[in-house]
């Protein structure tokens, strides 16, 4: 390691209204594998985008490889030596393997050539991958082998991840982080963002950690504990959730042999999915991101309905009810996407409280809406779940991801269901809030409700669920009480690597 | 060879001329819908090149000139789109349909000193001996330049878009925009040319139904063409050979139904002009349905704006 390969000093970059980052300075030297910590809106993503190139920034100075470095363009920062593998794929679904790595190339070789180096490199990292698949037919954990040999084709010297292991299972992670060191060893610095404290202890040698767009602190991660890094980035105290004082009731909830076909072009299809719910349960279900999350979502909250006797709440029958008919009979539903799905964007909070609360809650009156009971309605999920807005007659698109979460999930609470089923209900909300959420659910069921949550975030549902079962390309696995189960188990369960049973030993 | 009072050969020549005006509108449509654009203004175009080209030619005499003239007014209404929905993010369907009525007005003011004017003829391509060939001759070698530049064009849209990196990087654009740009991709600049080049050929297509097919200036004179080569791409999965296939079709009932009223078949005339239409998008939803993937392979990011919000 030794030197340094890339320096940034005083880095600010102001957006209207928000100051991203301001003054932001740090040191990755060669061959590091450096962290960037930070809760949501931290500046990380930010800070990154100006090393590639895709943001200017509007002061401060980078050095890289000993030279001044000012990429205008992330093709710039490609040709000295950065390469970055992105949150959110930039993958195109209807191209080949091959097409999609020429295509994060600046000079590819022709494609008879370029996916023989493609088969080379995989195999020389241990990620196996098809040169001539189409990408959409690829699991996550493939298509992120994808970004990376895109990456590595071009021999970088420093390679940026942003949270790349949100969407892996645990072998894949395993996986993932033999190539980085592989990587690391051969004098390749890594940049490394994540929310997963964990992984930056087992991974990284150094990190700097990010609040409110400062640079707050830097240390060596393995020489903290978790909670330690986690007060640093909050920047205060760290509660733990409570999930005592719950009492388990009568099976209330029950799916049997659910199946569905797939409702989009890559997406999967649920296969004789089952499951039971006490009172007071909270069940967890686990599985990387499209495997049958929102089709199983959309089945049981009414959204599209399943054959006769599939779906049942207190006994009886409601496989071909809407979303309504349930809602009246106590099952409510939070989908992951915030905005569009879960939230009208361009209609206000009120509004928006206003077309899932009719049904529990006095909101009409005599067939009319009763605007001022809707405004109230707002305000107290405003209030009790500590949603940072101006008030309810801002537009749901105006807030922020984490706080339009609250709101949805505190608009469903606070309906008092006796089944709610949400999928990724912390899902980009800061660590502060997802506490607060993940209490609100614990606390709905120590009043007798049954909640499923499907997240992808295994700690999350090791925290809150009684029960946790593995979807796996649509089909559910038998449910194990989640006391005494291990990472590794809950690996397999979820199908382990996808086809790559060999590499993960 | 003659079955059932129609000239096979006759048929299979006017065809291919038949068909071109709406071969070379599909083919720079395709373009443009691959890089992410639906621009429903291929009718205006159409008939904006029509009378550009009709201009031009009579005004310099020269047919090859006004086949240039209609596809740079083509072009430059197509520029005019692609600055309304690339820059200033207006609804590409809105203005896709302003841009058909926008152009059948201005080219009916524009045309009104060429109604009745005869423009220069566009002459067949000399092959010599080889259009002697009985029945082939007539076939292959008898047509004018237009009509073996839309069939090359077909093959190098194809090859471009198969082969070539800047094909790989137009269809990257039109399969997810926001990665084509977080790679370093213009996307706004590959869409403004994909959309010139599918307005020149738009162009190029009205031109030579007012130089060649009719050959004189009327108004509204391309009489939904561009709505049909809209329909052939899409019921063409967005393939260059199917568009080809489509518009051969198209071209090839309309000239079997003039002929049919020519041998005087007792079929009212309507039904025969509605057949090319009707006919042709039956058997291209019968294609798509027989290839399921078919409907699927919509550029996955067609019709949506794209803004850069880094």
């Amino acid at each position: 390691m030794g030197t340094t390969l890339l320096k940034i000093e005083g880095l600010t970059k102001a957006y209207p209204g928000v100051v991203a980052n301001d003054g932001v300075g740090f040191e990755v030297g060669r061959g590091e594998v450096h962290a960037l910590l930070g809760e949501n809106g931290a500046g990380k993503s930010t800070l990154v985008k100006m090393i590639y190139g895709l943001v200017k920034p509007d002061s401060g100075t980078m050095t890289f490889n000993g030279a001044p470095y000012t990429p205008a363009e992330p093709r710039a920062a490609r040709l000295s030596g950065v390469a970055m593998v992105f949150q959110h794929f930039s993958l195109f679904e209807a191209l080949n393997v091959a097409e999609n790595v020429a295509l994060g190339m600046e000079n590819p070789p022709p494609m008879r050539d370029l996916a023989r180096r493609i088969r080379e490199i995989s195999a020389a990292y241990g990620l196996p991958l098809d040169p001539e698949r189409l990408v959409g037919d690829l699991s996550a954990g493939e298509r992120q082998r994808v970004e990376i040999i895109r990456c590595l084709l071009q021999d970088p010297k420093l390679l940026i991840m942003d949270e790349p292991t949100s969407v892996l299972t645990p072998q894949e992670v395993d996986i993932l982080f033999h190539t980085l060191r592989k990587l690391s060893s051969e004098g390749t610095a890594i940049l490394y963002i994540s929310h997963k404290l964990e992984e930056i202890r087992s991974l990284c040698d150094g990190a700097t950690i990010l609040r409110g767009g400062k640079v707050v602190g830097s240390c060596v991660p393995r020489e903290k504990t978790a909670r330690e890094l986690a007060e640093m980035m909050v920047g205060g105290e760290f509660t733990t959730t409570d999930r005592s004082g719950r009492a388990l009731g009568a099976t209330i909830f029950e799916v049997k042999a659910l199946s569905l076909p797939s409702m989009s072009q890559f997406g999967p299809s649920l296969r004789e999915v089952s499951l039971s719910l006490r009172a007071g349960e909270v069940l967890g279900i686990g599985g990387v991101a499209g495997n049958g999350q929102e089709e199983l979502l959309a089945t049981l909250s009414g959204e599209v309905p399943s054959a006769p006797g599939t779906v049942k709440l207190h006994g009886q029958d409601i496989s071909d009810l809407g979303p309504n008919d349930r809602r009246r009979l106590g099952l409510q539903g939070a989908p992951e996407e915030r905005l569009g799905h879960a939230a009208v964007p361009n209609m206000s909070l009120t509004d928006n409280a206003l077309l899932t609360g009719t049904v529990r809650r006095p909101l009409t009156r005599k067939g009319f809406l009763d605007m001022t009971a809707a405004r109230l309605f707002a305000e107290e999920i405003i209030q009790a779940f500590d949603v940072r807005t101006p008030g309810p007659h801002v537009a749901a698109r105006a807030l922020s991801g984490g706080n339009l979460q609250k709101f949805v999930i505190g608009r469903e609470v606070l309906q008092a269901p006796e089944v709610l089923i949400v999928n990724q209900p912390t899902w980009g909300v800061d660590a502060a809030a997802a506490a607060a959420i993940r209490q609100a659910l614990l606390d709905l069921a120590a009043k007798g409700a049954a909640v499923i949550v499907i997240s992808q975030d295994l700690d999350e549902l090791m925290e809150i669920a009684d029960r946790f079962c593995a979807l796996n390309e649509g089909r559910l696995s038998a449910p194990r009480p989640t006391e005494g189960l291990t990472i590794d188990e809950i690996g397999l369960m979820l199908g382990g690597a996808h086809g790559m049973a060999e590499a993960a030993q | 060879m003659i079955l059932g009072g129609i000239d096979i050969v006759t048929l299979i020549a006017t065809l291919m001329a038949a068909s071109t005006p709406v071969l070379l509108a599909a083919t720079g449509e395709l373009v443009a819908e691959k890089s992410g654009v639906l621009n429903l203004g291929v009718e205006g175009m159409m008939i904006i090149g029509a009378v550009a080209g009709f201009a031009t030619a009579v005004g310099t005499g020269s047919p090859v000139l006004g086949f240039l003239g209609g596809a740079i007014a083509g072009a430059l209404l197509a520029t005019l789109f692609a600055v309304l929905t690339q820059v200033f993010l207006s609804n590409q369907t809105a203005t896709g349909l302003a841009l058909t009525m926008f152009g059948l007005g201005l080219s009916a003011l524009f045309g009104k000193g060429f109604e009745g004017v005869r423009p220069p003829a566009t002459g067949k391509v000399p092959f010599g001996p080889l259009s002697e060939i009985p029945g082939l001759g007539r076939i292959l070698f008898s047509h004018d330049w237009v009509v073996y530049l839309s069939l090359a064009l077909v093959v190098a849209v194809w090859a471009f878009l198969r082969f070539t990196r800047a094909g790989l990087i137009l269809r990257a654009v039109g399969e997810n925009a926001e990665a084509a740009h977080a790679l370093g991709y213009r996307v706004i600049a590959v869409r403004l040319m994909a959309l010139a080049f599918g307005g020149a050929l738009a162009g190029m297509g009205g031109a030579y139904l007012s130089l060649v097919r009719v050959p004189q200036w009327t108004e509204g004179m391309t009489a939904g063409a561009g709505w049909i080569a809209l329909a052939i791409v899409v019921f063409a999965s967005w393939r260059a050979g199917r568009v080809l296939i489509g518009a051969y079709l198209f071209g090839g009932i309309t000239a079997l139904q003039l002929q049919l009223q020519a041998a005087g078949y007792a079929i009212p005339v309507h039904l025969l002009s509605m057949a090319p239409y009707v006919l042709t998008i039956v058997v291209l939803v019968v294609l798509s349905a027989i290839h399921r993937r078919g409907v699927q392979a919509a550029p996955a990011a067609l019709g949506r704006s794209f803004h850069a919000s880094t």
